[in-house]
């Protein structure tokens, strides 16, 4: 094996009248870099920030100790990460996966997405095999179940989610220094699920609540986005994406940074299709193709309705 | 008799440590692994029973280990091998195999000596065990 497990068979113990250097532990880790990427990526999300902290630092702190030989046993750190559409589940989970690499609680930091149709079968006997399948590929990672609750239907007393729950259960109490269980879910819809399985509750250490973004925050998210792209809002489409997000928010299905990706999907398009328009008025520069005008939001379903219904 | 096939099968036994330490070794590589196990111990039985089916796309050898131990408890006193397959074009085969499990007491192999004409003799292995029917050798 050419990581650093192998190096952990033989110990070798500090005496008790030593100390450890929790600087260099920290640097070696290169953990600070991971965090303040988090920090520059993900816009607001504090209660999750703060938490990733601490499970840092803990794991920080538990490597430092177990120099010394004092050894606890590996934490648990499934975790319940709930909270509306859009407010960076996925994203958090992915980087979650790296953190816990980085800090070698992990062994590969791979992460396996999967819903209920990847751990249920269809057939008597078939969802013991599929469960395990899935439990195998993400051993050395996380294994980052979304809608979890699916998994639980109580409607259907034969339904087979219950048997990969159990066997899920299983290797999460088992086999903690193997893997990393994150359930995600709509938080009402999670409350619930884990209301109907105690043991799962208390399985999972950790439960993290994705607050809503603010406006503020939506804007800039749209402008991380739309740098990710390379595109940029002038002055006046920026005034008027403000405007769309407020609007937005009051708005039904609102899904946080998800439909504020769409919408900027749908500028784009409008742009492109207004410099079409423009052919016959000559060349392009740089800054054309890459600056979404206020028209190019302003054109947007979400104004028209705020409009009529002023009118009414 | 401690039969002797496949890779360190003249070393000593591994320890589940080492066991698990070659496995990612063979992960490392690219290669899938699958679980299988037999009561027919004789060199020409190239075809062990499958233990659950292969294992594509895993990352830790922990999952491998998962089945291993999975075999061992429902065949505690069988023969129980790793192969790693390599799925690399113009390789396509096997290219690992060790013994991580063998019942407590192996009986080993008789000779057997046929007389052919002209005084010829042939000669072939049978392994002790092979007496009993399957599922009842060990």
């Amino acid at each position: 094996m050419n990581d650093a497990s192998l190096e952990n068979v033989v110990p070798s113990e500090l005496p008790a009248n030593e100390e450890v250097d929790l600087a260099t532990i920290y640097r070696e880790s290169n953990i600070s870099s991971l965090l303040d990427q988090l920090d520059r990526e993900l816009v607001g999300l504090a209660p999750v920030k703060t938490r990733i902290r601490e499970i840092a630092a803990f794991l920080l702190i538990e490597k430092a100790r177990s120099q010394f030989g004092l050894t606890a046993g590996a934490p648990s750190l499934h975790m319940s990460f709930t909270g509306n559409p859009g407010t960076g589940k996925t994203t958090v989970a992915l980087r979650m996966a790296e953190i816990l690499h980085r800090l070698g609680y992990v062994r590969k930091g791979h992460l396996v997405a999967v819903t209920r149709d990847d751990l249920v079968g269809q057939y008597i006997g078939h969802t013991a095999p599929k469960t395990k399948e899935v439990l195998k590929k993400a051993m050395g990672g996380v294994l980052f179940i979304d809608e979890a609750y699916y998994l639980y239907r109580p409607e259907n007393e034969r339904d087979y989610g219950q048997e990969a729950i159990e066997i899920l259960l299983q290797v999460m109490e088992n086999q903690r220094e193997d893997l990393v269980v994150i359930l995600a879910g709509y938080k009402d819809r999670m409350d619930t699920f884990f209301q109907s399985n105690p043991g799962m509750s208390s399985r999972i250490a950790h439960h993290i609540d994705f607050p809503d973004y603010s406006g503020d925050e939506l804007l800039e998210i749209a402008q991380l986005m739309l740098e990710k792209m390379q595109y940029q809002l002038s002055p006046p489409a920026e005034a008027a994406m403000r405007e769309y997000i407020l609007l937005r928010l009051a708005q039904p299905h609102f899904a946080n940074a998800r439909s504020i990706r769409n919408a900027l999907d749908r500028a784009r398009l409008r742009l492109a299709n207004r410099l079409f328009s423009e052919m016959a008025n000559g060349g392009l520069g740089k800054n054309a193709l890459m600056t979404l005008e206020a028209a190019d939001i302003r054109a947007s379903r979400v104004f028209q309705e705020a409009t009529e219904q002023q009118k009414q | 008799m401690r039969i002797t096939q496949g890779t360190f099968s003249f070393l000593p036994e591994l320890t589940d440590k080492e066991i698990q330490a070659q496995i990612q070794y063979a992960l490392n590589q690219g290669w899938s692994c699958s679980v299988e196990y037999t009561d027919d111990p004789h060199p020409r039985n190239s075809y062990w029973e499958m233990f659950g089916h292969p294992m594509f796309d895993l990352k830790d050898a922990a999952g491998i280990m998962m089945e291993v131990n999975n075999c061992r408890k429902t065949f505690p006193n069988h023969y129980v091998k790793i192969n790693a397959f390599d799925s690399t074009r113009a390789i396509e085969s096997i290219r690992l195999s060790f013994i991580v499990n063998r019942p407590k007491d192996e009986p080993g192999y008789k000779l057997v000596r046929q007389e052919a004409g002209g005084r010829t003799v042939r000669y072939t292995t049978v392994p002790y065990s092979a007496d009993k029917p399957a599922g009842k050798r060990y």
